[in-house]
């Protein structure tokens, strides 16, 4: 009889103990981040948020008004942008129109997010248009049914398939952590994905559309993913949790995890994201509270969050 | 931004190693509550704080600096005689109040714990030199949790063993080590009370602080005058406690070299004793077990508290087929370890408790690398005053060792390595100690194997260094009898009738 996939998969890679994991990232949320460390961990926070809309009440109007946060969260010469702005496949022209040659990314979600439960042909169809559209960054789904189903390598050939049909442009794989529900399952997902990814693309914890986002866990479980793989192979593989991570405080402990976990080359937005997009105010709030001594209104922001 | 892609060249001669520098350093956060310590302290006798009859007094040091922190009073034989008389005076009362009134002082101590927690973290880190986030996250809560289990016990004597009671001792003497000292000091104290008897504790000649402050809070508890009597000093302290004709029983937490002593001491008396000693834990991780979190365990079972734990796992027996993998890893590891100030909320590993110890340490490593063992330690800047040493481990370590076989009580971890699981439990049981042992593996069956052949007080099973009131903690062999904690911790300090 032959091994599922899966427990082969798992033999090669090593299975991971969740009271373990666990153990671990509580040690993350206990580390004081005061003063100079504090605003450093901030506003590199901020060059990392891949600002999010994905609604089906978005309008040109609503990409418009996400665009011009990306390009200016807050008044002040200290303050950087952010890294994306990350839309539908048919809103990537109109972000285009603002943000192209800004500094700013594209990313747009394809492959019939957030389920995938398209056909192949429909779903690299959906990624080619997103490119040709401008996207600089793809952010696809993996199959879960696939996945769990035990055809691994299925799931492999898709994501080699997308990542041709990105062509020039960064591919970041959402394993849907929620669905896939064990570490074990996270970690397998995981090298799946990275055996056939190329430097620079990421993994990414979910879709933001399910009960279930990113936690310290599952980041911690894909960041020891990536360290293995790259200690291996040399490729460096970049991370995004996304979803969940609502304030500055959250942000800073995930960004203690790849500080403590993959050390100084992945703390910057070719390496790190985050998926978010009501974070980005908090961080700004916590940044301008640091500067001035004083909390400011929730009101003296400027407000595009919605989605995540 | 990402350049542009292009299939990867593949490097396959270049070592790779991640880099963990000064991109993002964390800023000193020390912590700032208040310890409240005195300049001097007394004698807690009889429900009131007394000058010692001695006239004499010591210098507490903090490990953290160097510098003086209070005056210790000196308990010598006078002293100690009547901290013993005012146990024997409250001990009629007490052993008869109900259960459930023993019960509330107990509840009472507990939340009074809770209620001031931080600032005997504080004090707790600038005696003791370990970490305040184990001081705050570990010792307070688990000594506020002894007292609260045992005030829960204080009424149910009647219901630890079928158709049978339990009746208290009378009084007991406690000596109880500086690794934990408040943490020692709820352990022994809250079993004691709970079944009725009367307590003359002396806490270890370096961390006597947060005994002498605890003495606060039995008196704002109420507690009547007497039942618990704390006196500090040196050996000549605590032989006075032993050889006392008062004492029913004596418990004592220590070196194995002191509980022989006090053995020999008591043969004949007709006190019962129970010993809690050293202790060279073997921390066994199998091929098949879940590496990361492995490391975790090994990296929580020997540096945890500087490695000043008995139970600390300072032998790692790892499989030979994963041993290059876990010994990468944990130095890997270690590179993130902070040890500094351990007042600093993010210090990992703090100072060693004295200067005695640090040399006690320094002794042990000089003879590791003289007898052959190789010694790794990460660079990392110690402060220049106070008692450091940096996290140390030895890899091609072989039975023979003196780092083997002898208790380091430091951040010091020997590494073996075994092939079957046989040899594991094999070596792992080749020491006069065993108090604990920690397995690592996927595999149900195997724990449960190894754990029946293992001759230890404790194993844990993919985790390392948990604790729990109800959970009783003792040793095997060298490592002491009697059990903390616990059904059979109460046992211990009761009679059956």
């Amino acid at each position: 009889m032959t091994r599922p996939a899966l427990r082969r998969l798992l033999d090669e890679i090593g299975p991971v103990d969740a009271t373990g994991i666990e153990e671990r990232v509580a040690k993350y949320t206990t580390r004081s981040i005061k003063k100079q460390s504090k605003v450093f961990g901030l506003k590199l926070a901020v060059t990392m948020v891949d600002l999010t809309t994905l609604e089906g009440k978005d309008t040109p109007g609503k990409v418009a008004s996400l665009c011009r946060k990306a390009l200016c969260p807050h008044p002040g010469d200290d303050i950087p942008r952010v890294a994306a702005v990350c839309v539908y496949p048919s809103m990537v022209k109109h972000a285009a129109r603002h943000v192209k040659g800004s500094g700013v990314r594209i990313a747009s979600v394809a492959t019939a997010f957030p389920s995938g439960q398209a056909p192949l042909k429909t779903r690299l169809a959906e990624v080619r248009q997103a490119v040709a559209d401008g996207a600089d960054e793809i952010d696809m789904v993996i199959n879960r049914g696939a996945f769990l189903a035990g055809e691994l390598g299925l799931v492999q050939d898709e994501i080699a398939a997308v990542v041709e049909a990105c062509g020039e442009s960064t591919l970041k794989v959402i394993l849907e952590t929620s669905e896939l529900e064990t570490y074990d399952h996270i970690r397998a997902a995981s090298f799946l994905a990275m055996r056939v990814l190329r430097p620079g693309d990421f993994i990414k914890t979910s879709t933001g559309k399910t009960s279930g986002n990113a936690t310290l866990g599952n980041n911690q479980v894909m960041l020891d993913a990536i360290r293995d793989h790259f200690l291996d192979t040399g490729t460096e593989i970049a991370m995004k949790p996304a979803g969940g991570i609502k304030s500055a405080k959250q942000a800073l402990q995930f960004l203690v995890a790849v500080k403590e976990t993959l050390g100084d080359a992945w703390l910057n937005n070719t390496r790190y994201r985050f998926g978010a997009s009501s974070l980005l105010n908090d961080l700004l709030r916590q940044l301008e509270t640091q500067r001035s001594g004083a909390y400011q209104a929730p009101y003296t922001f400027s407000d595009d969050s919605s989605g995540y | 931004m990402p350049a542009k892609k292009s299939p990867a060249p593949k490097s396959r001669t270049k070592v790779r190693e991640l880099l963990f520098g000064d991109l993002w350093e964390y800023d000193p956060a020390p912590e700032s509550a208040p310890a409240h310590i005195d300049a001097r302290y007394g004698l807690f006798i009889g429900g009131k704080s007394v000058a010692p009859k001695s006239k004499n007094y010591f210098d507490s040091i903090s490990p953290r600096d160097g510098k003086k922190l209070s005056e210790i009073p000196f308990a010598g034989k006078a002293d100690v005689d009547a901290a013993f008389a005012a146990a024997k005076k409250a001990f009629p009362a007490w052993s008869k109040l109900p259960g459930k009134e023993r019960g509330k002082y107990l509840f009472r101590i507990a939340r009074l714990l809770q209620d001031r927690s931080r600032e005997f973290a504080v004090a707790e880190t600038l005696d003791g030199g370990k970490p305040i986030k184990e001081s705050r996250d570990f010792d307070l809560p688990m000594a506020a949790a002894h007292f609260f289990y045992h005030a829960g016990w204080a009424d149910k004597l009647a219901f630890v063993a079928p158709g049978r009671t339990l009746e208290p001792l009378g009084v007991v003497g406690q000596i109880i080590p500086w690794n934990f000292p408040l943490l020692m000091m709820a352990w022994k104290i809250a079993p004691a009370l709970a079944t009725g008897n009367t307590v003359v504790i002396k806490p270890a000649e370096t961390t006597s602080i947060t005994a002498l402050k605890f003495a606060s809070i039995l008196q704002d508890a109420g507690l009547p005058p007497g039942v618990v009597n704390i006196v500090t000093g040196a050996g000549e302290t605590g032989a006075a406690i032993v050889n006392h004709p008062g004492a029913a029983k004596i418990a004592f937490t220590g070196s194995t070299e002191v509980g022989k002593i006090i053995q020999r001491a008591l043969a004949g008396s007709g006190k019962r004793l129970a010993l809690e000693l050293g202790g060279k834990a073997a921390n066994i991780v199998f091929e098949d077990a879940p590496i990361d979190q492995a490391v975790e365990g090994i990296i929580n079972g020997i540096f945890f508290n500087q490695g000043h734990v008995c139970c600390a796992g300072s032998r790692l027996l790892v499989q030979e087929s994963v041993a290059d993998a876990v010994i990468a890893r944990l130095k890997r590891r270690m590179q993130v370890l902070r040890t500094g100030d351990p007042l600093d909320k993010n210090t990992d590993i703090g100072a060693i408790n004295s200067a005695e110890q640090l040399a006690k340490i320094r002794e042990l490593v000089a003879s590791g690398v003289e007898e052959g063992a190789e010694l790794h330690q990460p660079a990392c800047k110690l402060p220049k005053t106070g008692f450091y040493f940096p996290p140390s481990l030895f890899t091609k370590v072989t039975q023979s060792h003196r780092v083997a076989r002898e208790e380091i009580f430091g951040p010091v971890l020997s590494i073996l390595t075994f092939r079957t699981p046989e040899e594991a439990v094999e070596k792992a049981n080749n020491t006069p100690y065993g108090l604990s042992a920690g397995v690592w593996t996927d595999k149900g069956s195997l724990i449960l194997k190894m754990a029946s052949e293992l001759k230890a007080g404790v194993v844990w099973a993919n985790t390392y260094n948990k604790f729990d009131p109800s959970s009783p903690f003792g040793g095997y062999k060298q490592s002491g009898f009697g059990r903390e904690g616990g059904k059979h911790g109460l046992l211990d300090y009761a009679r059956l009738a």
